[in-house]
């Protein structure tokens, strides 16, 4: 659906490359979502025939540390230094993020450096005295994300199915959630900028879906580093996002996909706490809403297997959105071990029903 | 008592007079103060001051009216640790000042002067850096599934508890390389990698930052008498839980 909102700001676009990547891992995805980042990978290299590399070198980019007030800008900027000298010596140009975290500070990075030259020869300086290392800057980067939203209408020529409720026809109502520090902090590297960000609105429109806009669309999932980290200070992140997850409710979604991991995460996560503690859930029938990563939205569109693509580590149940979507899916295989063994199954809540 | 006297006393007369001068080094602190004109428009739009009493426009005013006492109280408080550095307010102030950057150059300074262990916030600092900072230098990244368990963080629920469990089995169906020396999703970091994270830290100031943060730590939990050898000790506990 073709919104005015979307018109006003469709001014704010960015280039992005066209081919031969390369990927910078997530902290969180990695652990929350373990099979994400593979299916991105997958999706680039054999759905789409792009290069892609993945580098056993790269590291964190300390994003998480930082924002939680933990180590210097210093410290943070040689990191990123030492991956983009990994990129070089991998001979690409074009640097994706995973993370929207990382994307932020990579960028955030490259800002310093343009506005405080002496801050990039001191980079330059502290990386060479650590590891030996010499950088050239990216000619390109992007978040993950960016990379499926300029592809989507490839995506879209392949995959199976629609984003339609197949026992009504109806498209599916489907919540975007942006993280905040892929477009706030720099509204001009955000497909859409920061106000009305198209990057995951897009994909809705363009694979046949309906885009829920409700009051606190724009609202932080509420990680909040520090505030998340520390078990004395969670109430502040279940707080922010049941305050988004009270704010949509009205208009009942069927799915909610984010563009950062940590979101992802959160928006899963606390579905389940607030059921537990509250008594409320948001789904039908006493389920959730699923909340997906970008890539498992494709992916599931495109006909992998939900349980080879690791939707069984989500908490908030995903049977509900492959019941609407027509998805034909084995409900034995989904718990099941590396060779199809018996490892058992985890524990239902008492609140939130599980699948 | 006369330890917290003598911690006042040396923090008072080293630092009063000297403190905007540290503040102005900071690039974050540069970029994020322009001229604030109180409009109020950050704490509208904060998801710390949706759940707090903490107010960015506060923080902005006190920081801008130059006054050494003030924000040496604020370097004190836990104000400056409330942040979720979501940085909704860089968008949306209209002088283009970023109070979520301001934080980022209060909280390095209150932790340089070590300021940061006369407020119970900031001395939770220890439990972030015994947590992420360690995981950074041990796995090369923040998180790893090794450290997350369901009592330390039991929002993770029964599907996190299981995959946990299985994990050996589960995450090589999945297709990682969860300890394995070879590309892909959580592998094992090699040591030249971590050797490099380790040397960047020496060099830029992120060890002497950690280090820093530990030898204050154990000067505050000796005052508390609350055991403090390294990792998840009692002193971890008290400051993560409580």
């Amino acid at each position: 659906m073709k919104t005015r909102k979307n018109e006003i700001w469709s001014a704010y676009q960015k280039d992005i490359a066209d081919d031969h990547y390369y990927f910078a891992r997530s902290c969180i995805r990695q652990n929350f979502f373990p099979a994400a980042e593979n299916l991105y990978i997958d999706i680039l290299r054999n759905v789409l025939g792009k290069d892609i590399y993945d580098d056993a070198r790269q590291t964190t980019c300390t994003g998480i540390a930082y924002h939680s007030g933990l180590i210097p800008l210093e410290t943070t900027m040689t990191v990123i230094a030492r991956q983009f000298a990994l990129m070089n010596e991998a001979g690409y140009e074009n640097f994706v993020a995973s993370c929207v975290t990382s994307f932020g500070l990579y960028i955030e990075t490259l800002d310093t450096w343009k506005h405080f030259p002496e801050t990039e020869q001191k980079t330059r300086e502290a990386l060479k005295r650590a590891t030996g290392m010499t950088f050239s800057i990216p000619k390109n980067i992007v978040h993950a994300s960016d990379v499926i939203y300029k592809f989507r209408k490839e995506i879209g020529e392949k995959i199976a199915l629609q984003l339609k409720n197949k026992s009504t026809g109806e498209p599916l109502r489907i919540v975007d959630h942006i993280g905040c520090h892929y477009a706030k902090i720099f509204p001009q590297e955000g497909i859409g900028g920061a106000e009305y960000p198209y990057v995951l609105a897009g994909l809705i429109d363009e694979w046949g879906g309906h885009q829920v806009d409700y009051p606190e669309r724009r609202h932080c999932c509420g990680f909040g580093f520090r505030q998340y980290l520390l078990k004395s200070n969670r109430s502040y992140s279940v707080t922010n996002s049941k305050k988004k997850l009270d704010s949509m409710l009205p208009y009942k979604p069927d799915l909610i996909i984010a563009n950062c991991p940590g979101c992802t995460y959160f928006l899963d996560r606390w579905q389940y706490v607030i059921a537990e503690m509250e008594g409320k859930t948001y789904g039908e029938n006493g389920y959730g809403i699923p909340a997906l990563t970008y890539e498992e939205l494709a992916g599931l569109l495109l006909g992998y297997d939900p349980w080879d693509i690791g939707l069984q580590t989500h908490q908030v149940s995903v049977e509900p959105i492959l019941d609407k979507l027509g998805i034909i899916y084995d409900p034995e295989k989904k718990y099941k071990g590396r060779n199809g063994e018996d490892i058992g199954k985890p524990e239902k809540p008492e609140v939130l029903r599980c699948c | 008592m006369l330890y917290y006297l003598k911690i006042i006393t040396r923090q008072s007369v080293g630092t009063m007079k000297d403190l905007y001068k540290e503040l102005e080094k900071d690039l974050r602190y540069l970029e994020g103060l322009k001229s604030c004109l109180n409009c109020g428009v950050c704490t509208a739009i904060c998801p710390a001051a949706d759940v707090s009493d903490y107010d960015p426009r506060m923080v902005v005013d006190t920081v801008q009216r130059r006054d050494e006492a003030e924000l040496e109280k604020l370097l004190k408080s836990d104000t400056i640790w409330r942040c979720g550095e979501c940085l909704s307010c860089k968008t949306r102030c209209p002088r283009g000042n970023v109070p979520g950057y301001i934080i980022q150059a209060l909280r390095a300074l209150s932790i340089d002067t070590g300021m940061f262990m006369e407020s119970a916030q900031g001395r939770k600092q220890l439990a972030v850096k015994r947590t992420i900072g360690d995981h950074i230098l041990k796995y090369g990244y923040c998180v790893y599934i090794d450290e997350v368990d369901n009592d330390m963080y039991p929002e993770q629920g029964p599907v996190w508890k299981w995959l946990r469990e299985n994990r050996e089995s589960m995450l090589e169906r999945l297709g990682t390389s969860y300890e394995k020396n070879k590309s892909g999703t959580l592998r094992i970091t090699s040591q030249e990698s971590l050797d490099d994270l380790n040397k960047i830290f020496d060099e830029t100031g992120g060890t002497r930052r950690l280090e820093k943060i530990e030898k204050d730590s154990s000067e505050k939990a000796k005052e508390l008498k609350i055991d403090f050898k390294g990792g998840k000790d009692d002193y971890f506990n008290y400051l993560y839980n409580e």
